[in-house]
């Protein structure tokens, strides 16, 4: 095929994976809390809607950016009140969350269907070749020609990663997923760490909606993460809560999400439906595998979806 | 602070949980090297005590005082602040953590981990305790007695100077006990105060310099340990005279009756658990199995119940086949078998039923109709609860809301109703205090005396050596040795647990 298709559809890729991958980030800092967190798709919407409603009535990217993380961490702020205070079942609370911001996000975007972002606002998010890596044959172009949150995707990646496994309150985090009872010994604040962390997870699903909704369309439509949530959520086992495969993990499926619609050019017929199975199917199949290797090292934190009680012992 | 006068103080403690008094005006003393052991039975209040001194409890009256300061300690954080640390029954580890990593958890030092410099700090604490840990160990890794002295390490890295072991040698081998003994007593070289609780009379004896005696949430007395002996403080814990020693009714009958022979078994995840066992065992004879928890003796259990799949081997009881059947086949063919699984209830009983309907479970398959029959089921219960001394407040009461020792009781009872011929009891008085055991050690020679064949499943080398007839004993899935319980020696068995082969069979 032809290297410069090639070259564009890697491109689209990581551009399509970008909402993903910061949607998956925050859910592996959510579970790494020992939180699952099913509400996935519905902060994205929140901070869809919110980042386009503030960014249509500003035109200020990083007032729409910052009110797009609010709206997510807001979302996930009744998530954490339900679980983590009132200890209630995490999958109905996640289920719930991601019913509710659906229909805030469809009752909120009314009347913003349809309209379009002003080019003063555009103007935010328009390719930053970077210096020196920009340069580098092909790999330059797919990975380093974009706008601005695609790189702060790449860092925040980075961080949560030597965040985990390099820091003190990385170490705690780990801990109080796995064991918190054991945490709590060791007087690490289990319930603060939770909160903590399943808010900044909220606040980046929140961004990954925006994405969407400033970036990657950018006119507002009703639904517009399509089902993008529950991928994430997928991402986060696909990548074994580990944030740097995660962004293997959301530029690969930023690919199958894109290639039935890229394909229809070339003249190959495959219906796009069998390509947005293939996610799912792969979930699957990792699921299947992890299940099979009993790899402790990849395992899901192990009081994942767990309340904690400190004095049930 | 010189040695003599008390580290820490207890003075007046109260705790009322709804309806309960745990701890009714108890005072404790205990002086900076010395290990000070807490006695009592389930119930006496040892753990709220110590729960309260590790702040894990508040009090609700009385005061607490260290190196002569009054404090307040409302959460574990302040406590080891204070210089209090406790060493849980369940250890409070991070499994897919190294040593060293759970070791740092929650410890305050700038944001970066550094592991070397504080591996430095963590080599000298153990230089100075003669602790040995493997610091990159992972602790999935890591055997029961590692992962103990991994909890000490901690709490004294910690700056820990009062340490509580709560019942430290109950997951323990003999050998390992040992280890942990030698551990205790460097504690007290180095100044520590130490507070062991246990239930054994026979570990306070060896290690404690001194001994609280507690008694339904009451301070009894605290004693030196020279002036005292095992009996007069098992009089004083359990309020009255009693017999400590277990009996061993003579063997009435010689068949055997259940034949075991190169019996293999998979886990999930297809290591072998169970690697050709054969042993025999006869009717009215109790078989004990030693061995560390682990070694395959749930898989044993299950293998006889029919609950587990076995690879390999024959099961033959009173002539019939059992391998490849169900408990359900087992039920038809008449097959009378009685299994007291350890998890009591998990798999024995449903803890949220009451006993009628828990004994339903067992029944409702022999009666006619469509309807379960609710009133023989009753009048059952009100026979257990009798015969057995069940205290609970009706037969329409939850199961989860009795006592350890209650609740073992009904299972037991509703087992034994069935009249079984083969009873398989997984370790039937663990957590249980020293009246109930007794209880129990008769039940079983009752049982015993009647006939049936009993597997008697244990971690508790006295209980084993006192009640069965022979040992066997089984290390990592293996049978290392099959004693006559008369002539074992406790020293031998634990070696053999840890897979030394036992090569002269006395039978």
């Amino acid at each position: 095929m032809n290297t410069v298709l090639v070259i564009a559809f890697l491109k689209a890729a990581v551009i399509a994976g970008t909402p993903l991958l910061f949607a998956t980030l925050g859910e592996i800092m959510t579970e790494r809390a020992g939180n699952l967190n099913l509400g996935v798709e519905g902060m994205m919407l929140m901070g869809a809607v919110m980042g386009f409603q503030v960014g249509y009535s500003t035109s200020n990217p990083l007032l729409a950016l910052i009110a797009a993380a609010l709206a997510g961490g807001a979302g996930a702020l009744i998530f954490a009140f339900l679980t983590v205070s009132l200890r209630s079942n995490q999958v109905v609370s996640g289920l719930a969350l991601t019913i509710f911001g659906t229909g805030f996000a469809g009752f909120v975007g009314q009347g913003l269907v349809g309209l379009k972002l002003s080019e003063k606002f555009s103007a935010g998010f328009l390719k930053i070749k970077l210096p020196l890596l920009g340069d580098i044959p092909a790999l330059g172009e797919i990975f380093f020609n974009h706008d601005i949150l695609v790189y702060i995707g790449y860092l925040t990646a980075i961080i949560l990663g030597l965040y985990l496994y390099n820091t003190r309150n990385g170490l705690n985090l780990r801990a109080v997923g796995e064991n918190p009872a054991a945490a709590d010994a060791a007087s690490v604040r289990v319930t603060r760490y939770k909160y903590l962390h399943i808010l900044l997870g909220g606040a980046l699903c929140g961004i990954g909606g925006a994405y969407l909704s400033l970036v990657y369309v950018p006119v507002w439509q009703e639904n517009i993460t399509a089902g993008r949530g529950w991928i994430a959520v997928a991402l986060v086992i696909f990548s074994s809560w580990n944030p740097y495969k995660a962004v293997f993990g959301a530029f690969l499926f930023g690919g199958l999400d894109i290639i039935g619609f890229r394909l229809q050019g070339t003249g190959i017929v495959i219906s796009q439906y069998i390509f947005a199975m293939i996610p799912y199917l792969v979930t699957i199949i990792i699921l299947v595998v992890v299940s099979f290797k009993k790899d402790r090292k990849n395992a899901p934190p192990k009081s994942l979806g767990e309340p904690y009680f400190r004095e049930e012992r | 602070m010189t040695n003599g006068s008390a580290y820490v103080s207890m003075k007046d403690i109260t705790k009322i949980f709804g309806t309960v008094t745990a701890n009714d005006r108890m005072s404790l003393d205990v002086l900076n090297g010395e290990i000070h052991a807490l006695l009592g039975e389930n119930g006496a209040g040892k753990g709220t005590l110590m729960n309260m001194l590790s702040g894990i409890y508040i009090p609700d009256s009385g005061h607490i005082f260290i190196d002569g300061k009054e404090v307040q300690l409302s959460s574990p954080r302040e406590a080891i602040n204070a210089g209090v640390g406790m060493i849980h029954q369940h250890f409070k580890l991070v499994d897919v953590l190294t040593a060293l990593e759970n070791i740092l958890l929650g410890y305050k030092t700038g944001i970066l981990l550094r592991k070397r410099e504080r591996e430095a700090e963590i080599r000298k604490i153990m230089d100075r305790f003669q602790l040995d840990v493997d610091l990159n160990k992972y602790v999935y890794d890591m055997s029961v007695g590692e992962k103990q002295t991994l909890e000490i390490l901690k709490t004294l890295y910690r700056g820990a100077k009062v340490l509580i072991l709560d019942e430290p040698t109950a997951v323990l081998t003999p050998q390992e006990t040992v280890r942990l003994f030698k551990i205790m007593r460097r504690m007290k070289e180095q100044d520590c105060a130490v507070i062991f609780i246990s239930h054994k009379m026979n570990e306070v004896m060896e290690i404690a310099d001194r001994v609280t005696v507690l008694r339904k949430g009451r301070t009894i007395d605290t004693l030196n340990k020279q002036e005292t002996d095992p009996q007069e403080l098992t009089e004083l814990m359990v309020g009255r005279p009693v017999d400590l020693s277990i009996n061993r009714t003579a063997r009435v009958f010689d068949n055997k009756v259940l034949f075991v022979k190169g019996l293999r078994a998979l886990n999930e995840e297809g290591v072998e658990v169970l690697k050709g066992l054969t042993f025999d065992l006869g009717a009215g004879e109790i078989l004990g199995v030693a061995g560390i928890a682990g070694s395959g003796q749930k898989e044993l259990c299950e293998a006889l119940a029919g609950l587990y799949r076995i690879k390999e081997g024959e099961i033959t009881f009173k002539g019939e086949n059992l391998v490849g059947k169900n408990p359900q086949e087992f039920i038809n063919r008449k097959i009378s078998m009685s299994f007291i699984p350890e998890d009591r209830l998990g798999m024995g009983l449903v803890a949220s039923m009451d006993m009628v309907d828990n004994i339903l479970l067992k029944q409702y398959h022999y009666s006619q109709g469509l309807f379960v029959k609710r009133k023989p089921a009753a009048s059952k219960a009100k026979e257990i609860i009798k015969k057995l001394d069940v205290q609970t407040p009706g037969v329409n009461h939850p199961i989860k809301n009795l006592s350890g020792g209650n609740i073992q009781k009904v299972l037991l009872g509703r087992e034994l109703d069935s009249h079984p011929e083969l009873l398989i009891t997984a370790y039937p008085v663990r957590g249980l205090d020293i009246n109930t055991c007794h209880k129990i050690y008769d039940i079983l020679n009752e049982e015993k005396q009647k006939g049936v064949a009993i597997l008697y499943i244990a971690e508790d080398l006295d209980s084993l050596i006192g009640l069965c007839d022979r040992i066997m004993v089984i290390s990592n899935g293996e049978i290392t040795g099959i004693v006559d319980a008369r002539l074992a020696e406790k020293k031998q068995l634990g070696a053999m647990m840890l897979g030394k082969k036992e090569e002269e069979y006395a039978v």
